[in-house]
């Protein structure tokens, strides 16, 4: 019993979890179009809610075109690392008060490791094409992931000490005991740091290098067409959800609101998941792209040691006030 | 030990090819870099994936037929290349234009500039990642393309310039929006400089990148904003005026360091003085003709029986200019300020109604001679704010 619990709790999650991530492009069209003074899509559907459907089918029945020269067995298991990995993240992730596929209490360094796996997705993918802008693509996306692994784990450590645990559930509650029921207040050098470090772990603007469409044509990705690429674009896109989900459980008190509203356990949680996922589409459509060396010395030199200081900070308060 | 020696391999660069097909580098243009790391070692330019053969073209034509030729020269701001093809050939023939289509001329001229430099500015800041300031400067293009449509019916392909003035006189309509356009336009440009001006990523992606020194841009032959930009004072408007440029008044911007920076902001001081010029040139507007009463004519043919397959299309149409017996024998050449830089025709003339040679002094293919110059030493997505930063654009170019 408890096996078929947990794997309808499993196709639960992950169907609406799909339709959030084709509904999270929708957004990001839209979003981008109005603060371009344009409309976004308008044509599929009234106002074009139909649009993500549209290319979901269009991307499905895509020639799906393989290079000969590239290496067959990797390049097909490249995007379903990516995707697979980025999926697994959303277990831990506790949507409202006791409901998480898996309640372990290593949910964070558990979220980390899968998040570095991904990375994996994309050199492979930059390896296995066989060609030379995916190649370089991948080399900046392992650099890229890898350097700001480092920042964003240190910058939740001191989330870690407050709440004294790894375990996502654990987190949220003891944020809703603390002075401020949110960490952000306190813990505010480490949300800074995660949040760019969130950006450029998600290879999203101003740290999308591996595919920089003008230097790269599309990075990592070139050589995949249909599906495939599909798979690489919906794995982008849970790893943004997934990203934000860990920012609200360690920042912004996860499912806790200032009011509890009736009957929707998780509409606090999806609210600030939404505003995180916003704050990604207004950063896309106003920032320019960092370079590559610029990138690294952002992250090695200012994140990197801002999240030492935070923590050596954590810890001093948390012994005097005890 | 010595195993290791045996595995080590020499150095090889990574050779990547940038173009044909490639977003960033403005139509098709290719360049063959190597790379150390991330770092260019070697680059090499190719051209001429767009010829047409403009040149040669044009030795078949009468000069007024050739005058549609240029509008595929700098389709991005083809106004300017046919104001400076009319003075190169009026030169030739020793026409002198009415005051009214020299007003015209510069004010149609400043409004391609206008349109050249914001389709520059918004290519330039999508290559570096600034994909909202693409959106924002086609508005106000699409405006002034508007506009042209409604002078000449055209809004890329204008051809609007005939030989010895205009083709069509402006309407009162056509100047009342654009003056309200030049009214509005500097609080365009101070929200394009809100998105990116003062933005830290912005200046670190173009501050010190792509330095040409002002010894360097001369020798490289840089002409226009981004000779401008390194500090050389040199603007054919003010130095060899043309059409009503002496007649209006404006400044030319200068830059001090000659990065990538400074041309960004040269070209963006240039789309305020070009308002400026436009400005002037609608309040100075003088009524009278606007075309030179000796200007060679197009000619109808009488019927449409007269379109014969051995009447051709070129003899009925162009009657007039080939009947002009006072042709200049000798050679000729006028340039003018195009948006991109200097653009100058030089014909060599046997005295009849077509030229002998034509040649076209295109900034755009100088400008890519300077590239091995300036991409040397930089990384590649500094290749992509140098190639903007010189606006380039590949019809011109290739001719």
């Amino acid at each position: 019993m408890e096996i078929l619990w947990i794997l309808l709790k499993i196709v639960i999650v992950f169907a609406v979890l799909m339709v959030h991530v084709m509904y999270a492009t929708y957004f990001e069209r839209k979003v981008i179009g109005h603060m371009q003074v344009r409309m976004g899509p308008m044509r599929v559907g009234p106002h074009g809610i139909l649009q993500p459907i549209a290319d979901g089918l269009k991307l499905f029945f895509k020639e799906d075109v393989i290079p000969e020269q590239a290496d067959k067995g990797v390049f097909y298991a490249a995007p379903l690392i990516c995707l697979i990995s980025a999926l697994s993240a959303v277990a831990v992730v506790p949507f409202f008060k006791g409901f998480a596929i898996a309640n372990i209490n290593i949910g964070l360094l558990y979220i980390f490791a899968m998040s570095s796996l991904a990375a994996y997705g994309v050199v492979l993918a930059g390896w296995s094409s066989n060609s030379k802008y995916p190649f370089l693509g991948g080399l900046r996306s392992s650099a890229q992931v890898i350097s700001y692994e480092i920042a964003m784990g240190l910058s939740l450590v001191g989330v870690m000490m407050m709440a004294g645990s790894l375990n996502l559930t654990d987190i949220v509650m003891a944020q809703s005991k603390s002075a401020f029921k949110v960490y952000l207040i306190p813990q505010f050098i480490g949300f800074f740091v995660f949040v760019i470090a969130m950006f450029a772990e998600t290879n999203r603007t101003p740290f999308d290098l591996p595919e920089a469409e003008s230097e790269l044509v599309a990075g990592y990705c070139t050589e995949y067409s249909g599906m495939r690429f599909a798979l690489f674009f919906m794995a982008e896109y849970i790893g943004m959800i997934v990203m934000s989900c860990v920012g609200v459980v360690c920042f912004l008190g996860g499912w806790n609101g200032p009011f509890d509203v009736p009957g929707i356990p998780f509409f606090w949680f999806i609210l600030k998941v939404y505003l995180f996922i916003f704050l990604y589409y207004w950063v896309r459509a106003t920032l320019p792209r960092y370079r590559y060396d610029q990138l690294m010395a952002l992250g090695w030199k200012v994140l990197i040691p801002l999240a030492l200081f935070n923590i050596v900070l954590t810890g001093t308060i948390k012994s005097i006030v005890g | 030990m010595e195993n290791m020696d045996n595995n080590q391999r020499p150095f090889e660069p990574y050779e990547i090819q940038m173009g044909p097909q490639h977003p960033a580098t403005h139509g098709v243009l290719k360049l063959d870099l190597e790379l150390d790391g991330e770092t260019v070692i070697g680059c090499k330019p190719t051209v001429g994936f767009l010829h047409r053969g403009v040149e040669k073209l044009s030795e078949n034509l009468t000069y007024a037929q050739a005058l549609p030729l240029t509008d595929r020269l700098d389709y991005i701001a083809s106004m300017a290349n046919n104001v400076v093809y009319s003075n190169a050939v009026e030169t030739l023939l020793g026409i002198e234009v009415p005051e009214r289509a020299k007003f015209i001329r510069t004010m149609v001229m400043e409004m391609a500039r206008i349109t050249g430099h914001l389709l520059w500015l918004a290519t330039h800041a999508l290559d570096i990642g600034a994909m909202t300031v693409f959106l924002y400067c086609f508005r106000e293009r699409e405006q002034l393309l508007d506009l042209f449509e409604e002078v000449c019916g055209a809004r890329l392909t204008t051809t609007y310039t005939c030989i010895g003035g205009v083709r069509q006189d402006v309407t009162g309509h056509f100047l009342e929006t654009l003056y309200k356009f030049t009214e509005e336009f500097p609080s365009r440009v101070r929200e394009y400089e809100t998105l990116i001006d003062q933005n830290r990523i912005w200046l670190k992606r173009t501050q010190g990148v792509g330095i040409v020194s002002k010894e360097d841009a001369v020798s490289l032959g840089l002409t226009g904003p981004s000779l401008r930009a390194s500090g050389v004072d040199y603007d054919v408007r003010k130095h060899l005026p043309f059409d009503a440029y002496s007649e209006v008044e404006f400044e030319v911007p200068i830059g001090k360091k000659g990065d990538v920076y400074d041309r960004y902001r040269c070209r963006m001081e240039e789309l305020l003085q070009s308002n400026r010029i436009i400005k002037q040139c609608i309040e100075k507007l003088p009524p009278g003709p606007i075309r030179a009463d000796d200007s060679p004519d197009l000619v109808m043919p009488f019927s449409k029986k007269c379109v014969t397959a051995d009447a051709t299309f070129k003899s009925g149409v162009i009657k007039l200019v080939e009947d002009r017996k006072h042709y200049m024998e000798g050679d000729v050449y006028v340039s003018g300020e195009c948006p991109k830089g200097e653009l100058g025709f030089y014909f060599v003339s046997d005295g009849k109604g077509r030229p002998y040679r034509m040649h076209i002094r295109s900034p755009s293919y100088i400008h890519i001679g300077a590239l091995p110059f300036l991409c040397k030493g930089q990384m590649v997505a500094d290749v992509i704010a140098i190639i903007g930063s010189l606006d380039v654009v590949l019809g011109e170019c290739d001719r």
